[in-house]
C-alpha cells in the first residue's frame, strides 16, 4: 500500500494530510504554525503519519503547498492552495464549480472546472481586510474566543452595519459600537457580515456558479456560513475536514505523482 | 554566417541599445553643464519631430522616473516628493521627477536640464497638471497638443471621411502654433527641409518598430516584450527623428530576421506564449519578469510597447513632399492609437490571441496610473467572453515598491501557470 502526504503552511496554522491509493484520508494533523515555520511543516507532517499509524517510509510521495511551501524540506515537490483548494474541493464535493477559501490572512475566491481545474482565480489585496484576521481583530476587541465567535453570532437580534474594510479599524469600530451600547452578538453578526460582502465580491470578479464550496480555517465558523449564504442566497458545500481542504487537495495531487510516476505540476524554485 | 558573425548579431539590439540610452543621458547631462536649451516631453507623442529641428535636446521625465525605479532608488525620490507635500496616491512618475526638480536635474543616469518649454498631448490627463508644475517652477511656456481620440469602440475614421479631415486640420493649426513658439524660444527660424530629414529617420524608425513587432509572431519568439521590448522602446523615445534611431531600428530588423530565419528563440524552451497589458513592474523589473520565465512562459508582445512609444508601432510613415500636413495627420493616427490602446484594447487583444498563438494574458494594473489602469478589468472580461484564454490579473505598481509584494505576485503566478500545465494535460 503505498501512501502521499500533502503539508499546507499557512500564514496561521500548518495542516498535513496522508491519503492511502483509494484516496482516503488515513491521517491528518494541524498545528500553530508560529515562528519556525520549518519546524511546524515536520510537527504537522509527523503528528499525521501517527494520527494515521503510518510509517514515514510508507509515503512516496509528499507536496507542500500554502504561502510556506517552500519550508516542506522533506517534501518532493510545491503546488500553490490555489490549485490544492481546487482540487480538494473538487474531490470532496464533485459538483463544485466555485471554491471560496477563507483562510487567515488571504481569502481566494477559485472557478473550477469539471475536473476540479482552475479556470479563474481572484485573492484579496494585499490588506487582511475580508480575511479571518479581521474576525481575529474583532475576537480581541470584544474578548471572545476564536472559536465560540460564529455561534454567539448567530444569535444576533439586529446586526449593526461595520463600514471600515480595515482590519486595523475594525477593532475600533467594534469598540466604538459597544460604546453606543449594542449587544455583542449584533456586533459580531455584523462583522460577519462584512467580511461575507467583501469575499462575495471578489466571487463575483470569477464568476459564482454553482455548487459552491466554503474551505479554509473560517469555514469552520457556523456565523460565517450563514452570512455567506444568507448573501449569496444559496447553500454552500462545506466539510467537516474544510480547514484541511490544502493539505488533501497537495496529497491528491502527490498521489497522481506516484500512480501517473510523474509530477502533476512542474516544481519551482524558491 | 560566421559563428563571430552569429555572436555580433544576436543580442545585438539590446547592446546597441544600452549603448545609445547611455549615451543620451551623456548628452543630456552635457546640456545641463552648459546651461543649453531642452523641451520637456512625455512618451504618447513627444512630437520630437518638431523639437528636432530647432536642436532642441527631448527629455522624457516619464522614463527618467522609471530609470529610478529600475535602479532601485525610487523611494528615495518619492519619498522626497511626499515629505516635499505630494500625496502618496498620484502617479509615481510625477513624483520622482518632482524630487529631481529639487535636486536640481540630479539623477542616477547623469544630470538632467531644465526645460526651455514642455511639450505633451492630452493623452494622459496627469501630463497636463504636470506640465504646470514645471511652468510654476521655471516660468516656461507649456505647449498642449490637443489630439482628438477614438470616439467610439472600433469607429475610427481616416483620410478622406469629414471627420478625420477635421481633426487633421485642427492638429496642423496647433503643429503650427508650436513652430511659432519653438521659434521664439529658440531664435532658430523653422525649416522645412530640416523637417523632412527628421521625418526621414522617423519613417524608418516607424516601419522598424512595426516590422520588429510583427516578426515575434516567429515560434519561438524572438525577444521578450517586458525585458528586451523595453530597451527598443527606449531608443523608439529617446532617438525619435534621428539618424542613429534609424539606423539602430535598421539593424533590429535585421537581427530579427536572422533570429526568425534560424529559429533562435528568446528561451531556449519557451512553453507558454504571453500577452502583456499595462505597465511593467520597474522596482522588481528582472525579477518579475524570472517569475514567469522559470515557467517557461515569455512575452510576446504588450499594450505597453504600442501606447507607450506614441502609437509609433503603428508604422505610420510620413509623405515627405508634404511634410507640415503629412505630420498633422501621422500624430493624429499614432497618438489616437496610443489612447485606443489603452482604452479599446480588446479587440486587438482577441485578434492578437489568434494570430500570435498566445497561451495567456496578463493583465497587470498599478496604483501609481488609473489612466492606464481602470478600465483593465472590464477589458478583461471582454477578452475573456471573445477568446478561450486563460488570464491573469495580478495588481502591483511601476515605481513605489511599497505597494509591491513579491510573494504574492509569486503565488498568483504559479497557480496561473500551474492552471495553465493543467489546461494543457488534459486538452
Amino acid at each position: 500500500m503505498s501512501f502521499s502526504a500533502g503539508v499546507d503552511v499557512g500564514s496561521t496554522q500548518t495542516k498535513a494530510i496522508v491519503i492511502n491509493e483509494a484516496r482516503e484520508i488515513v491521517g491528518r494533523a494541524l498545528i500553530d504554525t508560529g515562528a519556525n515555520v520549518i519546524q511546524a511543516a515536520e510537527n504537522a507532517y509527523t503528528q499525521a503519519l501517527e494520527d494515521g499509524g503510518i510509517r514515514e517510509e510508507e509515503v512516496e510521495y509528499v507536496i507542500g503547498t500554502g504561502y510556506g511551501r517552500y519550508k516542506v524540506t522533506f517534501g518532493n515537490t510545491q503546488v500553490t492552495e490555489i490549485s490544492c483548494h481546487a482540487r480538494g474541493a473538487a474531490h470532496m464535493f464533485p459538483a463544485t464549480r466555485t471554491v471560496l477559501d477563507m483562510g487567515g490572512q488571504d481569502t481566494k475566491a477559485i472557478r473550477v472546472g469539471p475536473n476540479g481545474e482552475i479556470i479563474d482565480f481572484c485573492m484579496n489585496d494585499k490588506c487582511a481586510a475580508g480575511t479571518g484576521r479581521f474576525l481575529g481583530a474583532a475576537a480581541s476587541a470584544l474578548a471572545i474566543p476564536l472559536p465560540d465567535l460564529g455561534s454567539r453570532a448567530m444569535q444576533a437580534e439586529r446586526p449593526v452595519r461595520i463600514s471600515t474594510t480595515c482590519t486595523v479599524f475594525a477593532e475600533s469600530e467594534v469598540l466604538s459600537w459597544l460604546g453606543k451600547g449594542k449587544k455583542i452578538e449584533d456586533i459580531l453578526m455584523g462583522v460577519h457580515q462584512s467580511i461575507a460582502k467583501r469575499s462575495i465580491g471578489l466571487l463575483r470578479r470569477v464568476g459564482i456558479e454553482d455548487q459552491v464550496t466554503f474551505t479554509g480555517g473560517v469555514a469552520k465558523n457556523i456565523g460565517m456560513i450563514y452570512a455567506l449564504q444568507d448573501n449569496l442566497g444559496i447553500q454552500l458545500n462545506v466539510s467537516d475536514d474544510s480547514h484541511f481542504m490544502g493539505a488533501l487537495g497537495a496529497a491528491l495531487f502527490a498521489m497522481d505523482a506516484i500512480v501517473n510516476s510523474r509530477a502533476p505540476l512542474p516544481a519551482t524554485e524558491a | 554566417m560566421t559563428t563571430d558573425q552569429h555572436t555580433e548579431l544576436v543580442g545585438r539590439g539590446n547592446r546597441e541599445g544600452a549603448d545609445l540610452f547611455r549615451s543620451w543621458f551623456e548628452e543630456l547631462s552635457a546640456t545641463a553643464e552648459q546651461g543649453g536649451q531642452s523641451a520637456y516631453v512625455f512618451v504618447m507623442g513627444s512630437i520630437a519631430e518638431v523639437l528636432r529641428v530647432f536642436d532642441l535636446p527631448t527629455v522624457f521625465p516619464e522614463i527618467n522616473s522609471l530609470q529610478t525605479a529600475v535602479r532601485r532608488v525610487a523611494h528615495e525620490y518619492l519619498n522626497e516628493a511626499e515629505d516635499y507635500g505630494y500625496s502618496p496616491d498620484i502617479c509615481g512618475y510625477v513624483k520622482a521627477d518632482v524630487a529631481v526638480q529639487l535636486r536640481k536635474g540630479a539623477h542616477p543616469m547623469g544630470q538632467i536640464p531644465t526645460p526651455s518649454l514642455a511639450v505633451y498631448t492630452n493623452a494622459c490627463n496627469t501630463y497636463i497638471k504636470w506640465a504646470e508644475i514645471w511652468e510654476r517652477m521655471y516660468k516656461i511656456p507649456i505647449f498642449t497638443l490637443d489630439v482628438p481620440g477614438t470616439r467610439q469602440a472600433r469607429m475610427q475614421t481616416w483620410r478622406g471621411d469629414p471627420d478625420f479631415e477635421n481633426d487633421r486640420k485642427y492638429v496642423a493649426a496647433q503643429l503650427k502654433e508650436l513652430i511659432a513658439l519653438c521659434e521664439q524660444v529658440t531664435g532658430i527660424p523653422f525649416d522645412i527641409d530640416r523637417l523632412r530629414e527628421v521625418l526621414g529617420h522617423a519613417n524608418v524608425m516607424s516601419r522598424g518598430w512595426s516590422r520588429v513587432l510583427e516578426l515575434n509572431r516567429s515560434r519561438p519568439s524572438l525577444f521578450n516584450a517586458l525585458t528586451d521590448g523595453t530597451v527598443y522602446l527606449g531608443v523608439a523615445n529617446g532617438f525619435r527623428g534621428r539618424a542613429e534611431g534609424a539606423i539602430f531600428f535598421d539593424r533590429l530588423v535585421e537581427e530579427m530576421e536572422y533570429k526568425a530565419a534560424h529559429g533562435i528563440g528568446t528561451l531556449t524552451d519557451e512553453k507558454y506564449r504571453l500577452l502583456f497589458v499595462g505597465v511593467p513592474c520597474y522596482p522588481i523589473f528582472r525579477r518579475f519578469n524570472e517569475m514567469f520565465t522559470q515557467w517557461g512562459g515569455t512575452f510576446i508582445n504588450s499594450t505597453y510597447l504600442w501606447f507607450a512609444s506614441g502609437g509609433t508601432n503603428r508604422g505610420f510613415e510620413y509623405n515627405l513632399n508634404d511634410p507640415l500636413e503629412s505630420l498633422a495627420e501621422g500624430i493624429l493616427i499614432s497618438v489616437r492609437d496610443a489612447m485606443d490602446s489603452m482604452f479599446y484594447q480588446d479587440q486587438v487583444l482577441a485578434g492578437m490571441v489568434d494570430e500570435f498563438e498566445a497561451d495567456g494574458i496578463i493583465y497587470h494594473p498599478i496604483k501609481s496610473c488609473r489612466t492606464v489602469s481602470t478600465g483593465l478589468a472590464d477589458n478583461r472580461r471582454a477578452v475573456m467572453a471573445s477568446r478561450d484564454i486563460p488570464t491573469l490579473f495580478i495588481e502591483s505598481d511601476m515605481m513605489d515598491r511599497r505597494v509591491v509584494s513579491e510573494a504574492q505576485l509569486k503565488n498568483r503566478i504559479d497557480a496561473y501557470f500551474e492552471g495553465l500545465a493543467a489546461r494543457r494535460a488534459a486538452a
